[in-house]
């Protein structure tokens, strides 16, 4: 176990424990901004809305005589689902409904469409449907060298473009009213935001699974938050954390026996936000206790 | 009483038969008013006369249902750099991770860019924005945790930032204290005497002569608009008030 | 097939998840039409993934997979998911959404990683049942046809989820009859019903285990998504319908029970239909259907426009 944390467990599982580094690092970062602009559980709905788009992005690549579970199609099947889910939930949110019972919405239905897609497939016994549930909870066994790659090719994009908006995102954040005014343009800037979103919760697929990947985006954004008052420490350390959970879970999953590698991923996210409410300088548990005492 | 500035070519703000509807009520009935640049001008009604909604509309940041707005001779979203807006309390998350000189900094995105790095010149600058409204020793703070007074100064440090040449202001002195008070009208009179134009929503009417150079009256649609001295009478602001006469005023 | 739908095949293989379904969509639209004017929808969704952990812990620390055991922990689960939520909250002042992702992510990421290490899942439990729910395996086997319903001794066969939920709703709908005045009053002014005397925090709190006792009781036999689904779409698409809140409510209940009895037959009868060999997913077609007629009152409800300023 402390071979895989230091690397020195084969070629595979250290490409795969760093690729997920680079997630968690990208994760983190991106999260901070997905807290800040208040897009939490909009991102939870749209990594549930990637499921049908997996199912059917499996369907046609069979339809088309191909293996099925050809990664790059599985994505854009997932992208193009998801995306139509935000749109969905941007429509909801036009008629009378508040914001949360369209988020609830948009995710149960169109999980439940990707749940008929699995049993169509399931049904069909086309392609090899095996693994493709590997999706909802994630799972780093299997995974290539190629895999790793598209994590940090991925999470290096999400990072660039950060680097870039980074002010502009902050100033939508903060007072979406003044930045208009200072020439940010806000449309612009929240869909790169979802953008960006989108491509963590891709990237996370594989390793963290849809229904718990919003975890790995807001948790250690939370974390984060109790260690500073500036949004760009903030999202230095929350990618940190993210990269440690990633990491460390990874790892932890190449070598315990039946150990999912979402879940250990979240949980070591919530372990570093627990540890943070208590440690924190300014709002942590000690501090007060040490105030009232 | 501060004489009145004369109009130099264009006004800062102009604004004509500027008319707002939520749903089927008017709220501005086509008001036209034209703000002189240089000058302090209070903007003075009843509740719901649309002072606020006035400037929003201008602005642009409600649809307006007809009429125009130029400043500075340009159509107002042509001239937003050029202009600094305060609205009565930020609409903001009090728990955002920024503190006051992080706040004051985002005034100056236009001169720093998309890529441009903060560096000492604009740290200095943010300070010195900061210091003329006696907040240099919050610069740190979180923005939460200043008390209401303060935040209001801090927002007025970020339009002090943008380097506007006028300063649209909402209710600045609503509900802060004494010596916030203090601190904006020594602010707005030392932009004033820069040349700068300043635009208040105001609604304490004891103070206007003090404060202001000019006065626009306005109840739905412009009572009137002029110097303080000869515009802010009992009659005027009678008519504005509907028949609630304000003793405080010369007839 | 089609001869199949009134023969001997639809009242033992059909007919029960129909009436699961039914009673569970009902169960949870009626709290869900309070949720979803006090904008708590999401706590559905927390309550629904919360459940997991709860029904894992129970059988690891009793060794039962007894009904009642299963929903006292679940409704544990439930409350300790409600303490964090809050706690959160107010200890690291996040925001509702950020404390909700942060509890329930959590929480699941728990029951799976306990399923997984215990060994529980080859035994009793399973993720997939979890999130699918296993509407397809609550058969009536004494069943023989629809003169069954008459016979004594065939009706005791019949899945435990019938009497169960039946149960459960019918607790849901005297709870929120007996409440009904002042949850609305609660509901639409807090401040006044404060003033007024009405038990505010009580009320909430009431309304939060009357959610979890629905989602417990829906999740174990429809599984989590439908749950979702149920809690949120019907009383949603009632919303863009009506103005009045009663009208609100009982067009909720029409909504959940015809996207249930509708979706149960489509994911039965539909593929085979359209030639596809055996079924799909009913839990998941009945949320499609929900959601179905949601995106259809989105687009023509006659209140579907929100009140301008």
């Amino acid at each position: 176990m402390l071979s895989a944390l230091l690397l020195q467990s084969g070629y595979n599982a250290t490409l795969v424990a760093i690729g997920a580094a680079l997630l968690g690092f990208a994760a983190g970062m991106v999260g901070t901004f997905v807290n800040l602009r208040r897009r939490a559980l909009v991102s939870d709905a749209m990594a549930h809305a990637t499921l049908p788009g997996i199912g059917l992005g499996f369907l046609a690549m069979v339809a088309l005589g191909g293996e099925g579970r050809f990664l790059p199609g599985l994505l854009a099947g997932a992208a193009l689902t998801a995306a139509l889910g935000l749109w969905a939930v941007q429509a909801l949110t036009r008629t009378r409904l508040a914001e949360d019972a369209a988020i609830g919405a948009v995710l149960s239905t169109f999980y439940g469409a990707g749940i008929v897609i699995l049993t169509v497939i399931q049904t069909l016994g086309a392609g090899k449907p095996a693994g493709l549930e590997t999706v909802l909870l994630g799972s780093t066994a299997g995974m290539l060298e190629v895999d790793a790659i598209t994590l940090a090719m991925g999470g290096a994009l999400v990072l660039a473009v950060l680097a870039v908006l980074r002010r502009a995102l902050v100033m939508t954040a903060f007072d979406p009213g003044h930045a208009a005014m200072m020439g940010v343009r806000t449309r612009a800037m929240d869909a790169a935001l979802m953008l960006l979103t989108l491509t963590v919760v891709l990237l996370g697929l594989r390793v963290v699974g849809l229904i718990l990947v919003v975890a790995l985006l807001v948790i250690p954004a939370a974390a984060a938050r109790l260690w500073s008052d500036r949004a760009g420490v903030v999202a230095v350390i929350a990618g940190i954390i993210g990269a440690v959970a990633g990491h460390v879970g990874a790892a932890l999953s190449a070598t315990v026996p039946d150990l999912p590698t979402g879940p250990v991923i979240v949980m070591l996210c919530f372990a570093a936000f627990a540890l943070s409410l208590i440690l924190s300088p300014k709002r942590g548990l000690l501090r007060r206790f040490a105030h009232a005492g | 009483m501060v004489d009145p500035i004369p109009l130099t070519t264009e006004p800062a703000l102009a604004i004509r038969d500027l008319r707002v509807s939520y749903g089927a009520n008017p709220v501005l009935d086509g008001v036209t008013a034209s703000l002189a640049r240089g000058a302090m001008t209070a903007i003075i009604g009843p509740n719901g006369a649309g002072k606020s909604t006035l400037l929003k509309a201008a602005l642009g940041l409600i649809p307006a249902t007809g009429g125009t707005a130029l400043a500075f001779g340009k159509p107002v979203v042509q001239a937003l750099p050029r202009i600094a807006y305060v609205p009565q309390r930020a609409a903001v998350d009090w728990d955002f991770p920024a503190r006051a000189l992080d706040v004051v900094l985002m005034g100056m995105y236009r001169r720093t860019g998309l890529l441009g790095r903060i560096g000492k010149a604009e740290t200095a600058a943010a300070m010195d924005c900061l210091s003329r409204l006696g907040m240099a020793d919050f610069a740190t703070r979180q923005i939460g945790a200043l008390s209401g007074g303060q935040q209001q100064r801090v927002f007025l440090a970020r339009a002090l930032a943008q380097g506007a040449e006028v300063y649209l202001l909402d209710e600045p002195f609503a509900g802060v204290d004494a010596a916030t008070e203090a601190a904006i009208v020594t602010l707005l009179k030392s932009l004033r005497d820069e040349g700068r134009s300043i635009i208040a929503v105001h609604h304490d009417l004891s103070t206007v002569s003090a404060y202001f150079d000019r006065v626009l009256l306005l109840n739905r649609r412009t009572i009137a608009e002029g110097p303080v001295a000869s515009t802010f009478r009992q009659e005027a602001v009678a008519r504005t008030y509907g028949n609630q006469i304000a003793t405080a005023i010369p007839a | 097939m089609l001869a199949d739908f009134w023969g001997a095949e639809f009242v033992p293989l059909t007919l029960p998840p129909l009436v699961i379904a039914t009673l569970a969509a009902l169960t949870c639209a009626l709290p869900g039409n309070f949720l979803i004017l006090r904008r708590q929808a999401m706590l559905g969704d927390a309550m629904s993934h919360v459940v997991l952990p709860g029904i894992v812990a129970a059988y690891l620390l009793t060794g039962s997979a007894a009904t009642p055991v299963m929903l006292a922990s679940a409704m544990a689960a439930a409350a300790l998911s409600a303490l964090m939520i809050e706690g959160i909250r107010r200890l690291a002042g996040t925001d509702a959404g950020v404390a909700m992702g942060i509890t329930f992510t959590t929480l699941f990421a728990a029951g799976v990683l306990l399923l997984e290490q215990s060994g529980a899942s080859s035994v009793h439990l399973d993720v997939e049942h979890a999130l699918y729910g296993n509407l397809e395996g609550l058969i009536w086997f004494d069943a023989t046809g629809w003169a069954s319903l008459l016979d004594p001794i065939a009706l005791t066969g019949l899945p435990p989820e019938v009497a169960g939920l039946a149960l459960v709703l019918s607790i849901v709908a005297g709870a929120m009859w007996l409440v009904w005045r002042p949850l609305v009053i609660a509901t639409f002014d807090e401040g006044f019903a404060r003033t007024a005397g009405i038990p505010v925090t009580l009320l909430s709190a009431g309304l939060v285990a009357v959610t979890a006792l629905a989602a417990v009781a829906a999740f174990s036999a429809v599984g989590s998504i439908l749950t979702i689904a149920m809690l949120i779409c019907p009383p949603a698409t009632a919303r863009l319908m009506t103005d009045s809140l009663p009208a609100q409510v009982r067009l909720s209940l029409v909504f959940a029970a015809a996207s249930a009895i509708l979706g149960t037959l489509i994911a039965g009868y539909l593929p085979p239909l359209i030639g596809l060999p055996g079924t799909v997913s009913a839990s998941g077609m009945i949320a499609v259907v929900s959601g179905g007629f949601l995106a259809l009152a989105a687009v023509l409800g006659p209140h579907r426009r929100p009140r301008s300023a």
